[in-house]
């Protein structure tokens, strides 16, 4: 955990994990699990609407929809059968349809992605490789309109203790370099960039691609901060960066396309920092819908009752309600901590200590916002105090004296607000 | 299924800096002793007997409010603790026992809880209770008076009185040294000026207060003195006599500093320091008052919500 430090008059300088500053570490290799668990945004299917029932067998590398007319759905990274299809709601009540697979002891690979990937066309990626590690969103990134002009790869990684796209443009760029040609043969982008962090500028040189170099600080490392920063081009509030002409995808996803056309099999293994309760750090690699609890014990890591085990980074992730989470395609680490690190939230007032206004990088009022917002004022603070400005971060909560889950209050206001409009804009 | 092992859940972020109010209130503190220590040196055992009363009186206080309103407990976060240090150091050190106690009541009372406590205050409290004794009681913030007993090596008139009756040339017997180094009379806590000096820096160095506010207001202090000496300087006294006389060190950083009184953004907090330092030599050249500094800051306190209106633009906000 970063601490304030002793002299604070400036705004805190949050620097992201490097991968030379790690001490040496070897790839723990997380065994396949016995059932792999698998969700799937949207809520349970009804009975005419399922494509996968209980019984079914499913093989590796298989793409499967659960709902009929659904986009969504996983690749199955184990063979096996379908042993449970519930429904489960996530953080902010995002629900979800978990699929439960009881693996065999072999891998049955499946030959659909092989098939596809011998004449690979712009729906291979949009039907079959959103899924890749990284969760890249090919759909509006290469059908976006308007379309496309410059697509970002992400050699930087987002959140404090990630470090699963400078691995890869350390150990992987000869499947980096490939998946950034497939790209640009397939996509028809203009203008491909590598964004890496200054210290592996070298190293992305040699791939061969235009590179551009970057500070590791947080929050400068999360897209909308890239745009500000490297293009000069705020984004709008109400706008995506896509709607700009820029795209971002992570090098993770990029080098997992590369090595899935070069192999002619889908990706099924995800890479991730595992951060332990002492703050020592692993790098494990398990395949996609793994149980957070099957990689702790390969790692023996133990866990208690009233621990916290957070599926993403210290500052962005999700908190797994239980150790049968599964390990996601955009979970890049697996934060472990002790009750006892645990700095709970408060229900006190803001105290106006002006921090959070300070370190806030998109300038919001945050001193005013969780005022209304605390309030349920949702409407107005979208209207006069900017809340759809917010980058999430998660830096208000960071620096909060009487630590008030600002950032929760956000994402509750930001979610509430655009109910609120679109409820009046079917009534209008 | 109670015996199940459950995890916590919660929103990110999952790291925090560490900081709490409690640091906040605590690192106050300890910037204010230097300056405290040196008054109860200066002044005697009463000085001791002011400040332990007035910081002891502010917590009863505190505690009786958090019973009285049915909320849990918060003398933990050293709120009130700071509330009475700060109280107390503007007290002369023979201030009698009502005053510290009906003082502390109306800081902790009518500043802080009848708005809904910590963080809801639109005044200083500390502020509050000095203008409420100044206003209804003559003569108990009277610095001449309050010393009468007393025999210094040092000028024993109060410098700000003094030169409000005589003009400028009182000033002359004051040393800017002497006055930096405490000898003054004046309330326990605010005639160390170096001791305030340092507890300031400090405080700005950690980043517990915001340096804008405490700068803004020593520059437009400085700024009018200088105009008003320039202007006339046979009756109005020169700058530096004004940056180190009465409440002006102690407001420049434990009083316009107060967070739930004070605007964030940049531009506000400087406006805001500015137009308080501009208005308490005001009131001490061309007010009633003796020192400006108290009415001067709540008067800002009051603009505040208005000044902190000016904000920069969001991002993505054209």
């Amino acid at each position: 955990m970063i601490k304030r430090p002793f002299f604070a008059i400036t705004k805190p300088k949050l620097r992201c994990a490097r991968i030379w500053a790690l001490p040496k570490e070897t790839l723990v290799e997380i065994p396949p699990p016995k059932t792999a668990v698998f969700l799937v945004k949207g809520p349970l299917p009804k009975a005419d609407e399922l494509m996968v029932r209980v019984g079914d067998r499913v093989r590796t590398g298989r793409k499967v929809l659960p709902a009929k007319d659904r986009g969504e759905g996983f690749i199955s990274t184990v063979t096996g059968r379908v042993s449970g299809i519930s429904f489960c709601t996530g953080t902010m009540g995002q629900p979800y349809t978990s699929v439960c697979v009881e693996a065999d002891d072999q891998d049955q690979w499946d030959d659909s992605f092989g098939l596809q990937a011998k004449e690979p066309s712009l729906s291979t990626f949009v039907d079959f490789l959103g899924d890749v590690p990284g969760a890249p969103d090919f759909g509006s990134l290469l059908k976006g309109s308007p379309a496309v002009e410059t697509l970002v790869v992400l050699g930087t990684d987002e959140d404090l203790v990630v470090t699963k796209n400078q691995f890869v443009v350390h150990e992987e760029a000869e499947a980096l370099k490939q998946g950034m040609e497939v790209l640009k043969k397939l996509s028809g982008v203009s203008r491909l960039l590598l964004l890496v962090p200054d210290y592996l500028k070298e190293e992305a040189e040699k791939i061969g691609v235009e590179v551009n170099v970057m500070k590791p600080l947080y929050p400068d490392t999360l897209p909308k901060m890239i745009m500000k920063n490297l293009f000069r081009k705020p984004v709008p509030v109400g706008k995506k960066c896509e709607d700009l002409g820029v795209g971002f995808l992570s090098a993770e996803a990029v080098a997992a396309l590369g090595k899935a056309f070069s192999e002619g099999k889908a990706p099924i293994h995800k890479r991730m920092t595992v951060i332990q309760k002492d703050g020592s750090t692993v790098q494990a690699r398990a395949r996609i819908g793994t149980p957070v609890k099957d990689v702790l014990k390969a790692l023996n890591i133990e866990t208690h009752h009233g621990d916290r085990v957070v599926l993403g980074g210290a500052m962005t992730g999700r908190p797994a309600f239980s150790g049968e989470a599964p390990v996601e395609a955009d979970t890049d680490a697996i934060l472990v901590q002790d009750r006892t690190q645990i700095i709970p939230s408060s229900d006190s007032h803001c105290v106006n200590c002006g921090e959070c206004v300070r370190v806030c990088p998109a300038k919001m009022p945050v001193n005013l916002l969780i005022r209304y917002l605390e309030n349920s004022l949702f409407e107005e603070a979208a209207q006069d105090l900017d809340l759809f400005s917010c980058v999430e971060c998660g830096l208000c909560s960071y620096v909060c004296m009487v630590r008030i889950p600002i950032f929760q209050y956000i994402m509750l206001g930001k979610q509430e607000a655009a109910r609120i409009r679109s409820a009046e804009e079917a009534h209008a | 299924m109670l015996s199940q092992k459950l995890l916590v859940g919660s929103h990110a972020p999952y790291w925090h800096n560490g900081i709490g109010i409690r640091d906040k209130s605590a690192h106050t503190i300890l910037a204010a002793l230097p300056a405290v220590v040196m008054g109860i040196y200066q002044f005697g055992v009463p000085a001791l007997g002011v400040m332990a009363l007035s910081i002891s009186c502010a917590m009863v206080w505190e505690l009786i409010l958090n019973r009285v309103m049915k909320r849990s407990v918060t003398l933990g976060d050293g709120d009130a603790a700071g509330i009475g240090l700060v109280f107390g150091m503007m007290l002369p050190a023979t201030a009698p026992w009502w005053v510290v106690v009906l003082g502390t009541a109306v800081a902790i009372t009518v500043g802080k809880w009848i708005y809904g406590g910590l963080g809801c205050n639109p005044l200083n409290p500390a502020l509050v209770a000095i203008a409420t004794l100044i206003i209804s009681y003559k003569g108990i913030m009277d610095f001449d008076l309050a010393y009468l007993n007393y025999d210094f090596s040092f000028p024993a008139p109060d410098p700000l009185k003094a030169v409000k009756a005589f003009g400028p040339d009182a000033a002359a017997r004051y040393s800017l040294t002497g006055l930096l180094m405490g000898q003054q009379v004046g309330g326990v806590g605010t005639v160390f000026g170096l001791g305030l000096i340092l507890g300031g820096l400090y405080l700005m160095a950690r980043g517990l207060i915001r340096w804008e506010l405490s700068l803004s207001y020593l520059v437009g202090l400085v700024a009018a003195a200088y105009i008003f000496n320039l202007s006339n300087p046979e009756k109005y006294a020169g700058p530096w006599f004004h940056l180190l006389a009465g409440y002006t060190l102690l407001g420049a950083f434990f009083l316009i500093t107060e967070y739930s009184s004070s605007p964030v953004n940049p531009i506000p907090m400087i406006l805001y320091g500015a137009g308080a330092g501009v208005m308490t030599i005001l009131i001490r050249n061309v007010g009633g008052f003796t020192d400006g500094v108290v009415f001067a800051i709540l008067l800002f306190n009051v603009a505040n919500p208005l000044l902190d209106r000016i904000r920069p633009r969001a991002l993505g906000r054209s």
